[in-house]
């Protein structure tokens, strides 16, 4: 079993139709519902929902507090290496593109780590693109076991890996697993990703997955919206999501809303993504599975975070920087995508903190 | 009668205490605002999640702002299993947390249940170390006897899911415990509102933990010294017995009344 046969299941759905029809007393119904069924959830993502954020969000704060309290964790990426074999034709990594290339040396993963480290942070997100000749296994094990003299939870979002090798970078202290499905509309998946080892539809959907049967912490999905109707998306997102809770219910499901950012590519959004897009998203995927995470990365202006922090955001990064050693070489290189949010770590927890939340540093202690 | 300075304070594991409302120090928007909630609701026992807890930090350390006088209670939130559950407790001791461990082995995300089985297993190693064991439990006879069994120094069966706010879902199975188990019986999760905590108390609970009623609170200090003055009627209300509850009025004795002339 693999969320792809409910992939297959649902592509058979009148999405139109089932959005379409949804009516106001149908929406206030299912918002009195204790559980939502996955139409249920779909009528949350319809245009009819879209005509009542206000209650979807006071909703969905209720939720929120009552779950997870007035508090939002922190935490801030360190991209180790931009090699990438992939051609993703929506990011700026993309082989084709004409940028600086480099990897991180352990030296250089020490220095960025000390200097992030100055900021309180205790949990970080590693990034490399798809080279695994290059940035592989031993390397990761390597960098992570000099950032666990730093940090008390380390996440990882790299190419997608076998089980056997979530497995080893558990033991080498890694707790959480970040990774993208980008679009859940396969025909749509192949035209985006041409070549390397990311063309791998299945292989990249059931890594989430793999992840799980060895016992990870936590793992964050998302699609990368702007790429396809984001109506579909958010519900194939939400019931990944709700797929791997139910299976694995051991450990913690996030999912993201990232929406696409300029990059060194040339690529523009097929599909325009709204503010009021994301905030439908993010109420409706909090109703939908009350105990759920939500993570907010700085891909989003600080003004737009700072407007849906109430709204069930558990999870935001701050100090970011998309560039590989962005925080301590001399030599500026380009990033992944360009940031909306610049806000270092003190910022985030001043504006937190004046918004009536409190920014949580640590929440995980190493166990091995 | 005032519980802070009354001649009926709850024991545990030898130690005694003013207070029978215990708190917890997640989800406050400010840590700033535990010492004024203790202040409030006159709580001696405070949980505190050991993932939560950055000995080191200067401005994100929640143990900077719970009082010396608190009795502080470790637990194990995180633990999927006995093994982690047992590390924890001994990484918590190791950092200077004492030897009192709230054990919480909670295998699934969704509704954030305990595993009975694991629980009883991690209670039996750390009493066997030495430490004063609370676990967290659903409200199970079984699972409780075997605590008792294993050492643990109370119990504390859920009212409801963890921060449902839902209040006493388990009221039958609670009462059973409370009849059967001579530890004492820690009310812990579900409990939403003073009403509720109020209402274990007069069931005979001898204590009642809350946390999410509290920090999502509007007034949080207001609220938590609701729950002390909950706690304290409800107890109050056990010890002085509670009249029996009848369907009708009862003017009279239709059947023998003709017995008084």
């Amino acid at each position: 079993m693999s969320f792809y046969e409910d992939i297959v299941r649902y592509r058979d759905l009148d999405y139109q139709n089932c959005l379409s029809s949804v009516t106001d007393s149908q929406f206030y119904g299912i918002l009195e519902k204790p559980h939502l069924s996955d139409m249920d959830f779909l009528a949350l993502l319809s245009p009819c929902a879209g005509q009542h954020l206000e209650e979807m969000a006071q909703k969905a704060h209720d939720i929120t507090i009552r779950q997870f309290g007035r508090t939002i964790m922190l935490y801030t990426p360190m991209y180790l290496s931009n090699f990438c074999n992939n051609q993703c034709i929506y990011c700026g990594f993309n082989q084709k593109n004409k940028i600086d290339r480099h990897q991180l040396s352990l030296e250089e993963v020490e220095k960025e780590a000390l200097e992030i480290s100055k900021t309180g942070l205790k949990h970080i997100l590693i990034l490399t693109g798809d080279a695994p000749k290059i940035a592989g296994l031993n390397y990761l094990e390597s960098c992570c076991k000099i950032l666990s003299r730093y940090f008390s939870s380390i996440s990882i979002e790299v190419y997608a890996l076998t089980r056997d090798e979530y497995a080893r970078l558990i033991q080498a202290g890694v707790d959480g697993l970040t990774i993208y499905q980008e679009t859940y509309n396969e025909d749509l998946y192949g035209r985006l990703h041409l070549k390397g080892a990311k063309t791998d539809y299945r292989f990249r959907l059931d890594a989430p997955e793999r992840g799980c049967e060895v016992a990870i912490r936590s793992v964050n999905i998302a699609a990368l919206f702007g790429l396809d109707d984001w109506r579909k998306e958010a519900f194939l997102t939400g019931m990944h999501a709700d797929y791997l809770k139910k299976k694995y219910p051991e450990t913690e499901i996030a999912v993201s809303i990232p929406r696409i950012r300029p990059n060194a590519g040339e690529f523009q959004p097929k599909v325009i993504v709204e503010d009021r897009d994301v905030v439908q998203m993010m109420t409706a995927l909090r109703i939908f599975m009350p105990r759920t995470g939500i993570t907010i990365s700085t891909r989003e202006s600080a003004e737009f975070r700072n407007h849906i922090l109430p709204l069930g955001v558990t999870k935001m990064s701050a100090g970011s920087c998309t560039a590989v050693g962005g925080r301590t070489s001399e030599n500026k290189r380009t990033g992944q995508f360009e940031i909306a949010d610049e806000r270092g770590v003190p910022e985030m927890a001043a504006m937190l903190q004046a918004s009536g939340w409190q920014a949580v540093y640590k929440d995980w202690q190493p166990i091995m | 009668m005032n519980m802070r300075d009354n001649n009926d304070p709850l024991i545990i594991g030898g130690k005694t205490f003013a207070s029978r409302l215990l708190i917890g120090t997640g989800k406050y928007a400010a840590d700033t605002l535990i010492p004024k909630i203790i202040e409030s609701s006159g709580s001696r026992i405070i949980t505190v999640a050991l993932r939560r807890v950055d000995f080191e930090a200067e401005t994100d350390n929640v143990m900077k702002h719970i009082p010396d006088h608190m009795q502080l209670l470790p637990n194990t939130s995180g633990a999927r299993d006995a093994g982690e559950a047992v590390r924890i407790a001994r990484l918590a001791k190791a950092a200077g947390c004492g030897n009192w461990i709230k054990i919480e082995v909670i295998p699934d995300n969704v509704y954030l249940l305990p595993d009975g089985h694991e629980t009883v297993l991690a209670t039996e190693i750390l009493a066997r170390e030495g430490f004063v064991v609370l676990p967290y439990i659903q409200a199970d006879l079984v699972v409780a006897r075997q605590l008792v069994d294993a050492g643990a120094s109370a119990v504390m069966p859920l009212g409801a899911p963890i921060g449902t706010n839902k209040g006493l879902k388990t009221r039958e199975m609670l009462q059973i415990i409370i009849d059967e188990i001579d530890l004492p019986v820690i009310v812990d999760a579900g409990i939403g509102k003073p009403s509720h905590a109020c209402e274990a108390m007069e069931m005979g609970a001898d204590a009642c933990l809350v946390n999410t009623a509290i920090a999502s609170s509007s007034d949080p200090v207001a609220m938590g010294r609701a729950f002390g003055q909950a706690v304290e009627a409800g107890r109050t209300a056990f010890l002085a017995g509670m009249g029996p509850v009848k369907k009708k009025a009862d003017a009279s004795s239709p059947l023998t009344g003709f017995l008084r002339h």
